[in-house]
């Protein structure tokens, strides 16, 4: 039988357990030794990577092209800051429920934007379905300018600290200091990121490997496949739109949480582009390739911005040179466009993650996609 | 008489919005490909003839303007659609997003702040006639379009590069079989695209747009709506699309006071509202045609 090197690491028992304590370890100590500076780039790296699980369910495993992730972020985010307690912002309202309802409640929302806008999902595919997705960022950008009490205007809006259970995730209330070291909100935050997103990996590697998972493969793979194959076809997909919805609603509540203070301008249709560059340069319909991807396209502008003294021909932002903004975003730009024309150049069709050609019965069941004639292009 | 203006402004309108649905069309016809990277296509365009109308003077500056798209066009197949024709359409439309990322960024950076004019010579000169106004630049913009989209129509039915292009359309594979010469095809179709670009980025930064600015593009993807509600393969509905994306731009602004809860600038989401009403309707638009399913 054909293993990859960790399928071989982790069929020994023991040497897995063992691998999976350091990382516990390495997990639970790292906010105490690790550098501000990576400790941030691995907070929002890691806050991304469940919006960009979200979106590889949707894109990569369903073959729903979305270009609207980041309205659903936007939900997330603005659900928790209008439902949680007020910060005294001046213009914005604030329900005042206790934050973690609030937080509960933005992502259900989420998940309910999701389901609204499946139904468009389930009747328009492919490239015009990537295409009416756009309306949801236009639409959103439009009420995020209008709604002030909901988004603060252009100025935006704080974003209320998250408690949990009596623990404060914030710099203050009560001071606390381990080791010597004050102890502040990314320190406590990154508890709360990196559980979050290994339940959202595990849960998400279970879906894939369950009944759905293979039923929203084979949708992806062929539609009239999987409903000969008793799939229920809209239901499943509806079913990806809102998962992903959620997804995005988790994201976009954390994201809220370690900016403090999310501006409308940050939920353009640029955001929707990088979860979509996660996917493709992580590996799409794979939930490893998601954290992955989510890890270059958010550390990238960071390190970059870092050490920019040292990167010959670069200069400040704003000054009409090429500063590291810009440069980071060519290098996105570029990534792309060479996985993709690389990933082409392989036999076989890209939007398939490699899990599923190593071994997974269900996902090479259905051999070629029975696209129809347009679909063989030759030149 | 209001909503005459508003007919005639929005229809003008809606014509330069149909020249590049056209381009974005007949890329789409020839490559299966959604040219996510129309809109900075169009700034590319526009950038080089407001950058060079002081030194080659309008006509030479247009002339160039067209030029640089026209082999931007030509190289991006060559370089990213060649290699990747056995990729499916979301692939290549992945792809297209990829190189609009670079592109915004390195034009962005170049605009800054700026508001470049593009040196029309027309100005801001306004035609009125029994209450009914009508910029020079919208009239010009309107027999330039109607010209262009003609003379494609021709070519495009009765030449035999039309009709390869037609062919390829229908079915790539039996296309080539019978000696339609697919990457002529694909060049023609990205040149097109980027010559649509270009003149259609020129009526879209004059009179009465203030020039070219960053947000350009963000207008320019008004073809996106135009596309997908004509039918993302027909060229036709292109222009029916291009149309009804300038009418309800225009009727919504001109009936903005009625509109008001619908909150301000609502005129440039109408279209992206309106297209996804008729997708909904017609999943693959007004004229698009529906594929066939075989198994």
């Amino acid at each position: 039988m054909h293993t990859t090197p960790w399928a071989r690491l982790s069929g020994h028992r023991a040497t897995g357990a063992a691998a999976l304590t350091v990382l516990a370890v390495v997990l639970l100590a790292a906010p105490l030794v690790l550098p501000d500076f990576w400790q941030q780039l691995i907070l929002f790296s890691g806050a991304a990577a469940v919006g960009a699980i979200g979106l590889n369910l949707l894109v990569g495993v369903n073959g729903q092209l979305s270009l609207a992730h980041g309205f659903f972020l936007a939900v997330g985010a603005y659900g928790y800051a209008y439902l949680g307690p007020g910060t005294g912002d001046a213009g914005t309202g604030s329900v005042g429920l206790p934050t973690p309802v609030a937080a509960l409640l933005a992502v259900a929302a989420a998940g309910v934007a999701g389901l609204l806008f499946s139904p468009v999902a389930a009747r328009v595919r492919g490239i015009y379905l990537g295409l009416a997705s756009l309306a949801l960022i236009i639409v959103c950008k439009q009420v995020l300018a209008g709604a002030r009490t909901l988004t603060g205007g252009a100025y935006g809006r704080d974003i209320p600290e998250f408690d949990l259970l009596g623990f404060h995730f914030g710099d203050q209330s009560p001071y606390l200091y381990v080791l010597g070291k004050p102890f502040g909100a990314f320190d406590r935050l990154w508890y709360l990121v990196m559980v979050v997103l290994v339940l959202a990996y595990v849960f998400m590697r279970n879906v894939l490997r369950s009944r759905v998972g293979r039923g929203l493969r084979t949708i992806r793979d062929s539609e009239a496949a999987a409903a000969a194959a008793g799939v229920h076809v809209q239901r499943y997909k509806s079913l990806a739109f809102t998962l992903s919805s959620v997804y995005a609603g988790i994201a976009g509540v954390l994201l809220g949480l370690l900016f403090q203070h999310v501006v409308p301008e940050y939920f353009s249709l640029t955001l929707s582009v990088q979860y979509l560059a996660m996917i493709v340069i992580g590996g799409m319909g794979s939930a490893r390739g998601a954290v992955a991807g989510a890890f270059v396209v958010t550390g990238i502008p960071l390190l970059l911005a870092e050490y920019s003294e040292h990167i010959p021909f670069t200069s400040t932002a704003g000054d009409g040179g090429l500063d590291t903004g810009v440069l980071s975003q060519f290098v996105f730009g570029a990534l792309i466009i060479v996985i993709l024309i690389a990933g082409a150049r392989r036999p076989g069709p890209l939007l398939r993650s490699r899990r599923a050609k190593s071994g997974d019965p269900a996902a090479s069941a259905v051999p070629t996609p029975a696209s129809g004639p347009t679909e063989r292009i030759r030149a | 008489m209001h909503l005459v203006n508003l007919l005639v402004d929005g229809l003008s309108l809606g014509l330069v919005y149909a020249l590049i649905s056209i381009g974005f069309v007949v890329i789409f016809r020839g490559t299966k490909t959604a040219n996510f990277a129309h809109g900075s296509m169009l700034v590319l365009g526009t950038f080089v003839i407001a950058s060079l109308h002081s030194k080659l003077g309008f006509g030479g500056a247009v002339a160039a303007g067209i030029l640089v798209s026209a082999v931007f066009g030509l190289l991006v197949n060559r370089i990213t659609m060649v290699p990747t024709r056995d990729a499916g359409t979301d692939v290549r439309g992945i792809i297209t997003i990829g190189l609009n990322v670079i592109l915004t960024a390195e034009l962005t950076r170049r605009l800054g702040a700026n508001i470049m004019s593009s040196g029309a010579p027309w100005g801001d000169a306004t035609l009125s006639a029994g209450g009914l106004r009508l910029p020079v630049s919208r009239l010009c913009a309107l027999l330039v379009s109607v010209l262009i989209i003609g003379g494609f129509m021709l070519v495009n039915r009765y030449t035999m590069m039309g009709l390869s292009a037609r062919a390829t359309a229908e079915d790539p594979e039996i296309a080539s079989m019978v000696g339609a010469r697919l990457r002529r095809v694909s060049d023609s179709a990205w040149i097109l695209g980027g010559v649509f670009a270009a003149v259609a980025g020129l009526f879209l930064t004059t009179y009465p747009s203030a020039g070219l600015v960053v947000g350009t593009s963000e207008i320019a993807i008004l073809a996106f709506p135009a596309a997908v509600i004509g039918g993302l393969d027909s060229v036709g509905g292109a222009v029916a699309g291009g149309l009804l994306v300038g009418l309800s731009q225009s009727l919504v602004s001109g009936y903005h006071d009625r509109l008001g809860f619908l909150g301000n600038g609502f005129d440039t989401v109408a279209p992206w509202v309106l297209m996804v009403v008729i997708l909904l309707w017609r999943p693959h638009g007004l004229f698009g045609k529906r594929p066939l399913y075989r198994i």
